[in-house]
Order: C-alpha cells, then sequence, then structure tokens
C-alpha cells in the first residue's frame, strides 16, 4: 500500500463524513452532482474530437522530424539535447504522444543519463496545454480565448528551457 | 485563436503528409480518431460523474467553503475582483488543490466546475474573462507537487532512484509557472476584453 492510493479514499471518506455530520442529504446531491457532471461531459465531445484530429494528423505526417531538425541548431545553445525536441513539441499537444516518446528516450538513453534525465523534467514540469485548453473552454462552449494560448505556451515554453538548466544545474554536464 | 490551431495542425499535416509520403497513416488519423475521442470521452464521463457528485456534497455541507478560507490570500492575490466566499473562489481551490495532489482525474471535472462558476461572474459571456484566462493558464501549467507519472515510467526503465529529479522538476514548474502568470497578467493589461488597453503608458488596440 503506497501513500498515493490512500489520497483518493481518504478525501472520499472526509466529504462523506462532514456531509453525514452536517446533515446533508447525500445520496440525492450525489446525483444532483453526478447529472450535472454528464452534461458537461457531453459538451466537452465536440472539442475533443476536434482535437484528437488534428493532433492524430499532425503526428502522422512526420513533421515532427522536420521541426526537430530545424531546431535542433536552437537546442543544442539551451544545452538542450536534439532528441528531446520532439518532447518539447509534443508535450503542450498530445499527453499519450508525449508519454511514448518519453518511454522510447528511457529505455534508449537511460534514465538516469543527462537526456534521460532532461525527458523527465521536461515531462514532469508541463501539462498537456492544447487538450486542457480545448476542454476547459468546450465546457462552457466559449470561443474567444484571447490571449490564454500564448500566455500558456510562454509558460510550457520556459518550463523546457529550465528543464535542460535545472539538470545541469542539479546534476552536472552531459 | 483556435481557430488558427485547428486549421493550421491540419493543413501542415496535409501538406508534410503529402510530402513524406504518408498520406496513408495521416488519411487514417482522420477517420479513426474521431472515434478514439468518444472513447477518451466516456472514459472521461465516469470520472466527470462521480467527482461532480462528490463535489456537490462538500459544497452543500461548506466544506469547500472552508478549505476556500485557508487558500484565500492565494486566490485574492491572483484573480481580481473574487470574492473567497463565492462559488468560483471555492472551485478554484478544489481544482488548484487536486492538481497539488496530483488527482488528475479529479481535477479536470473541478476545473470544469470553476469555469462554469466563473463564466457565470462574466460580463462578456462571449468572451473570456482575465480570471478565466489566468485559470486555464494555471492549469496548463503543471502544479503537481510529487510528478508520480513520471516517476513511475522512469522506475519502469530502470532508474536506481526514480524521483532524483524532484528538485529540478519543482524550480522548472515554479519557473513555468511564474512565467505564465505573469504573461497572462502582462497580456490582460495590454489586451483588455474591452476598450483599447495600455501597455507601457501607450495605447495598445486590442
Amino acid at each position: 500500500m503506497s501513500i498515493g492510493s490512500f489520497i483518493i479514499p481518504a478525501v472520499m471518506a472526509l466529504i462523506i463524513i462532514y456531509g453525514l455530520v452536517k446533515k446533508v442529504d447525500i445520496f440525492e446531491c450525489f446525483l444532483e452532482g453526478a447529472k450535472e457532471g454528464l452534461g458537461t461531459s457531453v459538451s466537452i465531445l465536440p472539442a475533443l474530437v476536434a482535437l484528437m484530429t488534428c493532433v492524430g494528423m499532425f503526428k502522422a505526417s512526420g513533421v515532427l522530424d522536420i521541426i526537430t531538425y530545424a531546431l535542433s541548431p536552437l537546442s543544442s545553445v539551451l544545452r538542450m539535447p536534439k532528441e528531446i525536441i520532439p518532447l518539447a513539441i509534443l508535450r503542450p499537444i498530445s499527453g499519450s504522444g508525449a508519454m511514448v516518446i518519453f518511454n522510447n528516450i528511457l529505455n534508449e538513453f537511460g534514465p538516469d543519463s543527462y537526456i534521460g534525465r532532461v525527458a523527465s523534467v521536461l515531462e514532469g514540469s508541463s501539462e498537456t496545454t492544447f487538450y486542457t485548453i480545448a476542454v476547459y473552454f468546450g465546457a462552457i462552449k466559449l470561443t474567444k480565448t484571447r490571449h490564454t494560448l500564448t500566455a500558456s505556451l510562454t509558460a510550457d515554453l520556459t518550463g523546457f528551457v529550465m528543464s535542460a538548466l535545472m539538470v545541469t544545474l542539479f546534476f552536472g554536464n552531459a | 485563436m483556435m481557430k488558427w490551431v485547428f486549421s493550421g495542425l491540419i493543413l501542415v499535416s496535409v501538406l508534410f503528409g503529402a510530402l513524406n509520403g504518408r498520406m496513408n497513416e495521416v488519411s487514417n488519423a482522420a477517420l479513426n480518431e474521431c472515434g478514439n475521442a468518444v472513447q477518451l470521452c466516456l472514459t472521461l464521463t465516469g470520472a466527470m460523474c462521480m467527482w461532480s457528485g462528490l463535489m456537490k456534497i462538500a459544497v452543500k455541507s461548506k466544506l469547500t467553503e472552508k478549505l476556500s478560507r485557508l487558500m484565500a490570500p492565494v486566490i485574492s492575490l491572483l484573480f481580481d475582483g473574487l470574492d473567497y466566499k463565492s462559488l468560483a473562489a471555492q472551485a478554484i481551490t478544489l481544482n488548484l488543490t487536486a492538481n497539488l495532489l496530483g488527482l488528475g482525474n479529479a481535477a479536470t471535472p473541478l476545473g470544469i466546475n470553476a469555469m462554469r462558476e466563473l463564466q457565470k461572474d462574466n460580463k462578456r459571456p462571449d468572451t473570456a474573462s482575465d480570471n478565466i484566462i489566468l485559470f486555464v493558464v494555471l492549469n496548463t501549467a503543471s502544479l503537481q507537487l510529487v510528478p508520480t507519472t513520471t516517476a513511475l515510467l522512469r522506475s519502469k526503465a530502470g532508474s536506481a532512484t526514480p524521483l532524483d529529479i524532484l528538485p529540478a522538476v519543482i524550480c522548472a514548474s515554479a519557473a513555468s509557472i511564474t512565467a505564465g502568470i505573469v504573461m497572462t497578467k502582462l497580456l490582460n493589461k495590454a489586451f483588455p476584453a474591452e476598450g483599447k488597453g495600455r501597455l507601457r503608458g501607450r495605447e495598445v488596440r486590442a
């Protein structure tokens, strides 16, 4: 039993106990909330279809290799190994795609190598930007997102640059 | 903005698919990914219903109000004009807490809940408000205290110390969140939802 597996049951127990103490109509309340959740999931589907279609086509077209090739001079300046570029590009776009690349990097270069560590820090310090934006805005049916994407990608870019720098700082050079 | 992402990704994929001789794969993706989206949505729906149900109980019992009181200083610092007692603040608190604890599956439904509450306060319902943007940016930057999935994959690949990257991850995460918040605040001022923005004293058209 790891600590991680305690969290969710503990949270559930806490909510239920507190609800019982405060005399909330627990089951009715749960059903009401769950029904609202159902409506929201349905409203997410269109955005999800849009996103997964264009991301899937993107991954299939092989344009990632071309971008990697084009960016390799820049990445060596930032001490970022060029093998990490596909991961950095794909991470904000596709969580599952990024996980596949990450796993490949770990298996090819070893998790405790410089490359392995940079990949790990990158993977651990960012989220799937496009998916989150699509789902969150899709749920409230808002299309005018203004500068959300710009700010999010700035955060992602900062994280990427910092990953290589932090690994150099904590673990030394390649 | 999303229309450029959507169109751009598809058009680039078609062009480079043709150039790379991978039109077969591109075509298959176009046909099959929509089905994958439905499968993903089904998985999400279960978690969504469960956590929405639990959260309704938590809100009704005022548990979430107590929790958001704890996070009130942070919330009021980040989000302009948000009362810590409001439903939006409570929902935001829950979502951020779930993110910190690494409960990704719970964080999404909670986040959507927060979006709905923030949208209720939105004076221009067809355009994202400053608070909505900040909230989404916070969610797109990783808030996790411990990167459990990454550590798991490292461990499986044979790492002797899967979590030795923790300080590096925390620093990189902190940097990216800070950059995101700063950028959001700057752009909120420069390109407000209505009227002309002010950037460094000069007027900037929205």
